[in-house]
């Protein structure tokens, strides 16, 4: 996969970048608020996007279970907000410990207090568990499709754990967020929504600028290695289990600020986060965006979302015969992405069938003799 | 004693199930190197394939043979399966190989639409359906070699897969008109009853065996035995084996490593369909049933390895019988009184969700020290 990427006037690039900034500004006051709200959401997904396009684009490493990371992210975020509205409630613990007999705040709770240590556990804690289920794994020299397996069941075990366990983390309920409080303002609020919105654009964006920079380079260019021939980087004298664990946990990370910004924007947190299917669709965004392009991977997330849930309003039963067929033709018929195709040489090879374009000659000079030497 | 007997059955009998669900996932796996995520849709298809049997035998032509429902729906879930199967196969795994990664994100948009497909399709038609994929994809083969070396061969394919779509249509349009509760598409769960010979209870050595149980054991043993049989003593079996240990070299001697390809598959997907009849006696049949064994199944591939059916076998009983050790909380009865900080861990892990939780960190911890499984194959490559 090689990809030869345009390059652009600086004056257009500073105009794009204007155009978009404006946009993010004015989008609040453009949008109706439930459409605003849904754009927020699927920016917010696009940053698990991306981690999902660092390990199965660049590294090769098909996870089917960031729905893990993501929904620890987003956990972290709604007990803290849980814990620091819960003042006028018995015991002065979140509401819902009462319905289950808890008087106690369980331990690990008692962190969550502190602003400070939620903003950091947010990304550290997918982080650390995303190195740690990955260090455990890689050092075996599991991978392919053994590694997709196991993360995926360990997705479903990290589904069962916060499914069952009510009195811990309020089970298959999950934790609601938009009737707690935040800076004194109600975070269901709009002027709040308005504000995550914000956050979350910017953060987008740092995102895909801190996933460029971890491409680029020395780093991205052992990862690619992985993807394309692992055994060769081995014996180069590189240890891949540190590259793909490092990798896996950057992922991890960015998949849990992702959960914690769903979360805010949607309200609540569940265990539904941890589903297989949900999982995998984060495959299929990047997928569709093309694997190997950042930029895709965002704008997959963003667009596919959207088709979801316009196709969802219109015709209920059918998103899932689109969704399945989606699956299906962008593995056979288009691999690399749209993104990647339009970088690639698809728009000239569809040009080309039409007679709108010449055709690529390798070896004009060998090609002509053949061609001499078939008339002669 | 007793009360041994009873966990051990408990598991033997979570485990069979699991047993005849992953047969043909590890099968497939071993052979093509493709996990089929679709595997557990195949097994729905299959439990579908119980009900609408079950449904049709009550008509009063069949009324008299109903009591042996059971037995006729396990062969046709295994064509329904494996026809399926097969399809797939042609279609969209036999163009991805030997990209793994992109077969199981394909086979899971597979899965996506056959789930789709049994909500808003109705059986009857469903049933249609099948039975002309059944006749297009067959009955070419049956043809004379005289026939399918001319070059009219493609009209006649075309004629039957015609023919095919005439007889799907009309058998769906016959059975929905006989059998109303299957004209209409429905996303509610199904009930299987299970014939009167096969309810209640069985005593052996003073503890009472629930008799579906001991049908699904029954299933497994005689699908496994079946199994080995063909691999170990049948040419195709022969070759099967060949293509799992060394793909090119096969290819080299001779074997038609795509008609390997497609039988594997078809009896992989067979399975499957078997594997749904069992399900169908546990409980209610739905277009989400495949998903609740399926994490099961890689487990149980994972942990036995490829290329050795011991393996598969040994690990599903393993799983099965620490289920039921772990879930239901056992080893506090064998042993009443251990220490308190012991017990209330195992408290704590004693229901079937926390027991799956307990079992994947005892496999993560497994694969530290035997990372490819229980049998592994030999073998000098880099790779694998």
């Amino acid at each position: 996969m090689s990809f030869t990427n345009i390059k652009f006037d600086k004056k257009i690039v500073l105009s794009f970048w204007i155009i978009l900034i404006a946009l993010i500004i004015a989008a609040p006051t453009l949008l109706p608020v439930f459409r605003l709200n849904l754009l927020g959401r699927y920016l917010s997904l696009s940053i698990v996007a991306l981690g999902v396009d660092l390990i199965w684009g660049y590294t090769g490493l098909l996870s089917l279970g960031q729905g893990i990371f993501f929904a620890l992210g987003g956990y972290c975020a709604a007990m803290y907000l849980q814990i620091t509205s819960s003042s006028e409630f018995p015991n002065n613990i979140p509401e819902f410990f009462a319905l289950y007999g808890v008087e106690k705040l369980p331990f690990f709770w008692e962190p969550f207090r502190s602003p400070i240590f939620t903003f950091f556990a947010i990304w550290i804690i997918p982080a650390f568990v995303a190195g740690l289920i990955g260090f455990l794994v890689f050092r075996n020299r599991i991978k392919g499709v053994y590694f997709s397996i196991l993360t995926q069941a360990s997705l479903l075990v990290f589904f069962n754990f916060f499914n069952g366990q009510q009195k811990l983390i309020n089970g298959t309920n999950g934790l609601k967020t938009d009737v707690t409080q935040l800076f004194g303002q109600m975070v269901g609020s709009e002027s709040m929504q308005r504000l995550f919105f914000w956050i979350t654009a910017f953060l987008v964006i740092a995102a895909w600028f801190f996933a460029k920079w971890v491409v680029k380079g020395r780093f991205g260019n052992i990862l690619i290695g992985i993807r394309d021939d692992e055994p060769r980087v081995r014996f180069t004298g590189y240890n891949p289990v540190i590259f793909k664990t490092i990798i896996f946990s950057i992922a991890g990370g960015l998949a849990g600020i992702s959960g914690a910004l769903y979360t805010v924007q949607s309200g609540i947190v569940s265990p539904q986060f941890m589903t297989v299917p949900f999982s995998i669709e984060m495959v299929i965004w990047v997928a569709v965006g093309g694997r190997g392009t950042l930029l895709g991977a965002i704008l997959g997330a963003v667009f596919i979302n959207y088709a979801k849930s316009l196709v969802s309003e219109a015709l209920p039963a059918s998103w899932m015969f689109i969704q399945g067929g989606l699956f299906i033709l962008v593995v056979t018929a288009l691999p690399e992405g749209v993104l990647g195709w339009i970088q690639g040489d698809g728009p000239r090879n569809l040009l080309q069938r039409f007679g709108l374009k010449r055709k690529i000659e390798t070896y004009p000079s060998l090609e002509a003799n053949n061609k001499e030497g078939t008339n002669e | 004693m007793e009360l041994l007997l009873d966990s051990l059955f408990n598991g033997v009998a979570i485990g069979s199930v699991l047993l005849v669900a992953a047969l043909g996932l590890a099968i497939v796996f071993g052979l093509m190197g493709v996990i089929n995520l679709a595997h557990g849709e195949l097994m729905m298809l299959g439990a579908y394939t119980t009900y609408v049997t079950q449904l049709i035998f009550k008509l009063p032509i069949l009324k008299p043979f109903y009591n042996s429902y059971i037995i006729v729906s396990i062969f046709l879930a295994f064509i329904v399966s494996g026809v399926v199967g097969i399809l797939l196969e042609k279609t969209i795994i036999r163009k991805l190989y030997g990209s793994p990664l992109e077969t199981l994100l394909a086979t899971w948009g597979v899965s996506l639409i056959l789930q789709q497909f049994v909500r808003s399709v109705p059986l009857a038609y469903g049933t249609g359906l099948v039975i002309s994929l059944l006749i297009g994809l067959f009955l070419p083969t049956t043809f004379s070699s005289k026939i399918k070396e001319s070059t009219n061969f493609k009209y006649f394919k075309f004629s039957s897969w015609i023919f095919a779509a005439l007889t799907g249509v009309l058998t769906g349009s016959i059975i929905s008109s006989s059998v109303s509760k299957l004209s209409r598409a429905s996303a509610r769960n199904v009930d299987v009853t299970a014939p009167s010979w096969m309810r209640g209870q069985v005593e052996i050595i003073g503890t009472a065996f629930p008799k579906t149980r001991l049908m699904i054991i029954v299933i497994t043993l005689i699908s496994v035995i079946a199994i080995t049989l063909f691999l170990n003593q049948s040419a195709w079996g022969m070759r099967i084996r060949a293509v799992t240990q060394n793909r090119q070299m096969s290819d080299c001697l001779g074997i038609s490593t795509e008609k390997v390809d497609i039988i594997t598959f078809g009896i992989g997907s067979g399975l499957a369909g078997v594997a749904g009849v069992a399900v169908s006696l546990l409980g209610s049949v739905g277009p989400n049933v495949g998903g609740n064994y399926i994490v099961g199944c890689f487990m149980v591939v994972v942990l036995g390895g490829v290329g050795n059916l011991l393996g598969t076998v040994l690990a599903s009983f393993g799983i099965g019988i620490m289920t039921d050790l772990i879930g239901a909380g056992r080893l506090l009865s064998i042993w009443p009184d251990m220490p308190l900080s012991l017990s209330n861990t195992i408290n704590f892990f004693a229901t079937t969700s926390m027991a799956r939780v307990m079992i994947f960190a005892l496999i993560v911890i497994f694969l530290q020290f035997k990372p490819t499984g229980l049998f592994p194959q030999k073998g000098r490559m880099v790779e694998n």
